[in-house]
Parts: structure tokens; sequence; C-alpha cells
């Protein structure tokens, strides 16, 4: 089964000193090397920070442009990334050896359509 | 077997009993939750209408399946929605599975961490213990829609997010058997003590708890934690019929006439626990059994061990340092060290019990023990104010009338 991993920026990214943001990206980025290079990760970006975000909301097919992020600051998502585990007692595993000192990590099954 | 006087009685530990492992093997099975369920009810809906009529089939299970197939197959064919299923289900055996029981996969998965609590309990009581989401909802006191859609949104979520059907194994195990026993001892609990409305106890879900407990016990007979959850629960409903007076209001263990305690009952759970201690590894349902047992086993409330339950209390702090913990350890102390030192412990969980009852109560008890009489009423109101429970409100509004002593329970059970 494929799941999106939803990741919030956390405090140690958008609030903490420069040396303790840059010793945890290290280990970050460590682990995802890893996890893309097993062949668990298969797909999965960094994003650029909140307040490059705009939302477009319809109604009734009408366009209105926001210039913020969907959800709220201190939940604001940082990345992404697509796991194939076998179930969600693997996702929940690998999710927990994620390496960043805090924030959310949202695990969502994702609708696999044959195409 | 015959059905005569009582049938339902006699069809519902049936259909307890059978339909609950056949749901289980058809969800291994069919991979399909509601799939299994609708089957499963299909086959009870025919049997309720052969059996007390015919009485209950030798081979109850075998019955049960061949209808339940019987009844799929008509009914896929009838359902678009079902139709990849239909080989699946003609794929069924005709004989039930002989080994194993697949109600520990059922249980474990229904008490799955990604479930919220409430959604485990009530899909728990609905695939296992076989309750109508009727009688979940009445018990819980909820809108059966309400709890229809909670067991609906939980097993969707079973599905979509790809939730195992499986008995976890290794170090995971521990901690999914916790989830596991946390379920059935609230539902006990919400049986045990009912925590609004003017039933004091509702007996149904304690003994439904209680048959929950022994199946897990029977699946897993080498889990001392399991045993031990099974004795706690049998000790508390040993001393089930001296916890209410002739008007239906609690008393409090201090008052029960312990001649109407069931003597055999505590002394079968004695045993229990003597078994759970001997397998080595102990915790902190065992703790509380014991110390259940010690209540149990004093002949008067005077002659209660309270040194050894001290100890049992503080053993038991040590693994689970909660505020509710420490409160009945408090309770406890009172009767080694005094109500000075006891009431010292009880305020220093005022900042994490203050929305409490029980809290408040104790602390009354103890204030007015200690001859502070005006601090013990303004306590004992704020009590009253917490709790939703009308016979607990009646128990405390009539210390505060003059009541005169007043202990608190121990264990706060």
């Amino acid at each position: 089964m494929k799941y999106m991993l939803l990741i919030t920026q956390g405090e140690w990214f958008a609030n903490g000193s420069v040396a303790e943001r840059e010793k945890s990206m290290e280990k970050v980025v460590e682990w995802w090397g890893k996890m893309f290079a097993s062949g668990k990760m298969v797909g999965g970006h960094q994003l650029q920070s909140p307040d490059t975000a705009t939302t477009v909301v319809i109604e009734r097919g009408k366009h209105t442009l926001l210039d913020r992020p969907l959800m709220e600051a201190k939940e604001a998502i940082g990345g992404y990334g697509i796991l194939e585990a076998a179930d969600i007692d693997e996702a929940l595993a690998i999710v927990k050896t994620m390496p960043q000192p805090d924030g959310k990590v949202e695990v969502r099954p994702i609708i696999e359509r044959a195409r | 077997m015959h059905v005569d006087r009582e049938p339902y009685a006699v069809l519902e530990r049936v259909f307890r009993e059978e339909a609950g492992r056949l749901t289980a093997s058809l969800v291994r099975l069919l991979g399909d939750f509601d799939l299994a369920e609708e089957l499963v009810s299909e086959a009870i809906v025919e049997a309720l209408e052969h059996w007390t009529r015919d009485g209950v089939p030798e081979r109850a299970s075998s019955w049960l399946l061949t209808t339940a197939r019987r009844k799929g197959l008509d009914r896929l064919r009838r359902q678009a929605k079902y139709r990849q299923k239909l080989a699946l289900v003609a794929a069924l055996p005709t004989e039930p599975p002989r080994e194993g029981d697949d109600r520990l996969r059922l249980i474990f998965t229904c008490c799955h961490p990604v479930l919220g609590r409430e959604a485990q309990v009530a899909l728990t009581l609905r695939a296992v213990v076989g309750l109508t989401t009727e009688e979940i909802a009445r018990a819980f006191m909820v809108h059966e829609e309400t709890l229809a859609k909670r067991i609906v949104r939980a097993k969707h979520k079973i599905v979509a997010s790809g939730v195992p059907y499986r008995i976890p194994a290794g170090d995971e195990l521990m901690t999914r058997l916790n989830e596991v026993l946390t379920v059935i001892y609230l539902v006990f609990n919400e049986g045990y003590v009912a925590t609004a409305g003017s039933e004091p106890i509702r007996r149904d879900l304690a003994r439904d708890a209680e048959w929950l407990a022994t199946l897990l016990m029977r699946l897993m007979p080498q889990e001392p934690e399991v045993i031990g959850l099974v004795a706690l629960i049998r000790l508390h409903l040993a001393r089930w019929p001296a916890r209410l007076d002739s008007e239906g209001r609690l008393l409090l263990l201090e008052s029960q006439n312990r001649a109407l305690w069931d003597r055999r009952a505590i002394a079968d759970a004695v045993r229990l626990i003597e078994r759970a201690s001997a397998l080595g590894r102990p915790g902190p349902y065992q703790i509380e059994a014991s110390i259940a047992a010690l209540h149990c086993e004093a002949p008067t409330w005077d002659e209660t061990d309270w040194p050894q339950i001290l100890a049992l209390y503080s053993l038991l702090t040590a693994i689970d340092s909660s505020p509710i913990v420490r409160l009945n350890r408090a309770i406890a102390l009172r009767y080694v060290d005094g109500a000075e030192a006891a009431l010292c412990e009880v305020d220093s969980l005022a900042g994490s019990l203050s929305r409490y009852h029980l809290f408040h109560a104790t602390r009354a008890a103890l204030l007015r023990e200690l001859g502070r009489t005006a601090e013990a009423d303004r306590a004992e109101v704020e009590g009253i104010g917490l709790t939703k429970n009308l016979a607990e409100r009646a128990l405390m509004a009539e210390r505060l009338a003059g009541g005169g002593d007043s202990r608190p329970e121990p264990g706060s059970d």
C-alpha cells in the first residue's frame, strides 16, 4: 500500500537556532536518502516556506486567491513523502524512525487506481 | 441440547460463542468486515427462526457457517457491489476451521492504536462481543446514529488504511495487549459505575467485560496481565450484591455487608492471581487485583491489611504515577500513617485532580477526621458539584447533612 506522509515544519525548523537546525537537517537528509535508496520512499519533497504559499479557493466556478497556506501556521506543512509499505503497522514503524526533533506527521493511505 | 424455558438466554450464549468465532473467521477469509458481519447476522436471523422452533442443533457452528455461506451466495448474486466477492464466498469451507481461534486477531484489530478509544470500544463490543449498535448506544448513552457512524468509520479506516488482520508479535505485543486490556477495563468500569443517569449500576456491560476478559485469558493463557485483569474484574463482581442498599443507593466498602460477598468467587480469583504471579512478570493489573483481593479477604473493615495495601500502591505508583493512583495510595496512607500525612499527599495532587469528585470527597473525609469541619464541608460541596452520577451525589449529600463518619471507598473502585 502507498501512504502519503504530510510533515509539519516543526519548531526546530521554524524557530530553532541555526546550529541546531543544521545538525538536525543533516540527520533528516540522511534518513530520506536511505529511504529513497531502499525503495520504501517512492516520492516526496521538501517545500518552500509556508509564507510562499498561495491558496486557490473555488466557489461555484469562481476562483479567489489567498496569500497564505491552507493550514494554520503552527501546523504548516514543510514537506511530504510517498511511502510504500505492506500495511499501516509497517508505515507507522517507519515514521517512528524519522529523526526530526519535533513536529507532526499525518499518515494518510493513498487511493490507488489501475491506470 | 434443548431450548425450553429460556430459549433466548440459551441462544444468546450460543450466538455469543459461535457467531463470534464465525465472524472472526469470515473476516479473515473474506478480508471484509462488513460482508462478514452481514453474513453472520443473516445466519442468526435464520437460526432464531429455526432454533426456537426445533432446538439448537448438535453442531451449531457448522449450521451457522453453512447458512451464512448459502445466504451470502444468494445475496451476492443480487448485489453488484459485492459481485467480486462471490468467488471468495463460494470458496468458503463448509466446515468451520478447526485450528485456532480467529477471535484473537479480531480483538487486536478492533483495538488497533490507529483507532481512537471510543471507536475501539464500540467496534470491540459490536464485532467481538456481538452487541447490536442499539445496545451499545444505550449503554453509553449516545444516539444510536452517532454510534452507528462511529462503527462505520472505524471499519472503513481499518480497511482503507491497511490495518493488518493479525496478532502482533515481539516487542509490539505488550503495547498492543495493553491497548486491549484498557478497552476491556473501560467497558467494565462503564458498567460498574455509570458516570451519569439514574441507574447507578448497569450490569450488562460489566458482565460483557468479564466475558471478554475471560475469552482473552482462554486465548492467551500465558499472559499474566490478562489473568490479572480477569481476577480484578471478578473480585469487583464478587462484591456486587453488597454494593447497593435496599433503596438502590451506593454503599461504601466500609459499610457493605460482607456476608453478601461471594466467597467462592473471591477464592477463585485469588488462585488466578497466584497463577499470574507464578509467571514472573508483574504488572499494574496484577497489582490492582492483589489490592482488591486484600480488601475482599479482610473479614471486617477494621481488619483490613493496610500496610500491605500501602506497599502494593507504592509498587503501583512506581509503574504508573498517575494522580488517580497516587490519590488511592494516599487513602491507604491514612490508615497506616494517619490523616495528617494523607492530607499532605492529597493536597499535592490539587493541580491535576481539582475536577475529580473523589479528590474532594477524600479531602473532605480527611479534613473531617482532623476536626477541620468548615473546610471539610466546602470540599464536600465542591465534590457534589462535579459528579454526574445521581447515586454518588446522594451519598455525598447525605454525608454533608450529618452522615457523620465518612470514609471514601479505598481503591476508588
